[in-house]
């Protein structure tokens, strides 16, 4: 059966564990390096980039998760895991993991007060709008040509591309009722299976 | 369509920063501190609660000046408190665009009657409480997060511990309570009873809860973790401590790795001089903080 690992150093991992569990998925809560080694994908919650990058550091994850990813195993940020998934940060901190090659701005809305909730195309879950979360969210500013653009703002900002197994989204579906994206993820570790 | 300030955003903040710790920070140099050492968010003020409660007098919200100063020194969310009921110092906060405010027992409540109306509000509210019903009447007034109390400024975990062991408990006498006796407690705690249901069904708060008031390092942290919070407040427990850098980064891998006792037992060592404590058996009821608002 499928076990699907959700980074647990901070930030809302329990509400993708629940959306993951009632799809009648394995998850596991991962805190340390060898836990890796027991899950077929990886979900990087919403939460504090700058937290988690410190906290993968002191617990010398970042090089496995890295290793990981590289050899395929599918791996999606939503969020500050966006950022954590990028290669370039607009103001340089925090270190990126350098998977995807994508630029990053954060908080590139504002503060908590411009948070909001909008509608949004993404063609690759269905022609129905996904209702989207962003708080204080991140904005793809650039992205090579090995990345896929799947979902932008009516201004048409990226927010949410893929690039091969990697998948990252500026917003929170596991904040809503909408489970297509947690779907289209589990699709990822069914391919390379 | 973009729809700001609503339900989902203010109580979807408060659950990014779950797992997390925020830190209490009277200048930018503080705040970087606390960023560096991987809080989640900072709490910008004047004084921290032991200085609060050394200085006696009336506290109020800290200047905009120092605020400001915070908010531009650091990436990561920047609360402020306003005093109870003071909705004036609220809509300075959210001028500000502080990205949460703590409508707090710390400063000197402003109205013993009234607790600011939050639904009308585009920032939201993280507020204390001492109990469930305290806690409900608070969210239905549109608090989007709850700390339980503790007692400020302490240095002792005794209330922190009370606080939360009374919500966590109370919520869980309600999932076993029936439909009739859930009003008739409504009636007893003061308590919203759509939100009673609510607690009811969830087994805990329907907004993430924090625990603040008295965590003086790694082990309360986690204590606090292990009776159900979903993060933790620290206030004056790092920089009143004697070394505030090498606590402030335990208290964070302490909350991340709160039930694993090895880990808990490497970053617990040599921290130095924990913060000075209080007995509060000492004190009268009105000289805790906890006691103010309802």
């Amino acid at each position: 059966m499928v076990s699907v690992g959700v980074l647990a150093l901070q930030g809302d991992f329990a509400e993708h564990v629940s959306v993951m569990q009632q799809l009648g998925v394995n998850t596991l809560e991962v805190r340390h390096a060898k836990e890796f080694d027991q899950i077929d994908a990886l979900i990087i919650p919403g939460g504090e980039s700058t937290t988690m990058a410190r906290l993968l550091d002191l617990d010398e994850m970042r090089e496995s998760l890295v290793r990981y990813a590289k050899e395929g195993m599918p791996v999606w940020g939503t969020c500050a895991g966006m950022i954590m998934l990028s290669t370039w940060v607009s103001d340089g901190r925090p270190e990126p993991l350098g998977l995807m090659d994508i630029k990053v701005s954060r908080n590139a809305f504002g503060r908590q007060v411009d948070s909001f909730e909008a509608a949004l195309d993404i063609p690759v879950i269905g022609e129905e709008k996904f209702h989207a979360v962003f708080i204080r969210a991140p904005i793809v500013d650039h992205v090579e040509k090995t990345v896929t653009v799947l979902g932008r703002l009516d201004d048409s900002t990226i927010v949410a591309v893929k690039q091969n197994s990697l998948l990252a989204t500026s917003f929170h579906p596991e904040l809503t009722k909408d489970y297509r994206l947690h779907k289209y993820f589990l699709e990822f570790i069914h391919k390379r299976k | 369509m973009m729809e700001k300030g609503t339900w989902t955003v203010k109580v979807g903040h408060a659950q990014m920063l779950k797992g997390g710790v925020i830190m209490d920070v009277v200048t930018a140099d503080q705040a970087k501190i606390a960023e560096e050492a991987g809080a989640c968010a900072v709490m910008a003020l004047e004084r921290v609660p032991a200085d609060i409660r050394a200085a006696g007098g009336v506290s109020r919200m800290a200047d905009p000046t120092k605020i400001v100063e915070i908010m531009e020194a650091v990436s990561i969310p920047v609360m402020a408190k306003c005093r109870i009921g003071h909705f004036v110092e609220a809509q300075i906060l959210e001028a500000l665009k502080a990205d949460y405010i703590d409508e707090s027992e710390v400063l000197t409540p402003a109205d013993e009657v009234n607790h600011i109306w939050k639904h009308d509000f585009t920032i939201p509210f993280v507020c204390g409480a001492r109990d469930l019903g305290e806690a409900l009447r608070r969210i239905g007034e549109g608090a989007a997060m709850i700390r339980t109390k503790g007692e400020a400024g302490s240095g002792n975990i005794v209330e922190g511990v009370r606080h939360v062991r009374t919500v966590m408990g109370h919520c869980r006498k309600l999932q076993n309570m029936s439909e009739d006796e859930l009003m008739a407690e409504a009636k007893t705690i003061g308590a919203p009873i759509e939100l009673m249901r609510e607690v009811k069904s969830l087994g805990r708060l329907p907004v993430v809860n924090f625990a603040a008031g008295g965590v003086a390092g790694p082990a309360d942290a986690a204590l606090m973790m292990q009776l159900g919070s979903d993060g933790v407040f620290v206030g004056s427990g790092i920089f009143k401590a004697s070394n505030p850098e090498p606590v402030a980064k335990a208290v964070v891998r302490a909350v991340t790795h709160f039930n694993e006792p090895e880990v808990l037992a490497e970053v617990s060592r040599g921290l130095g001089e924990a913060m000075p404590g209080l007995d509060l058996k000492g004190l009268k009821p009105e000289e805790l903080l906890s006691y103010r608002g309802w």
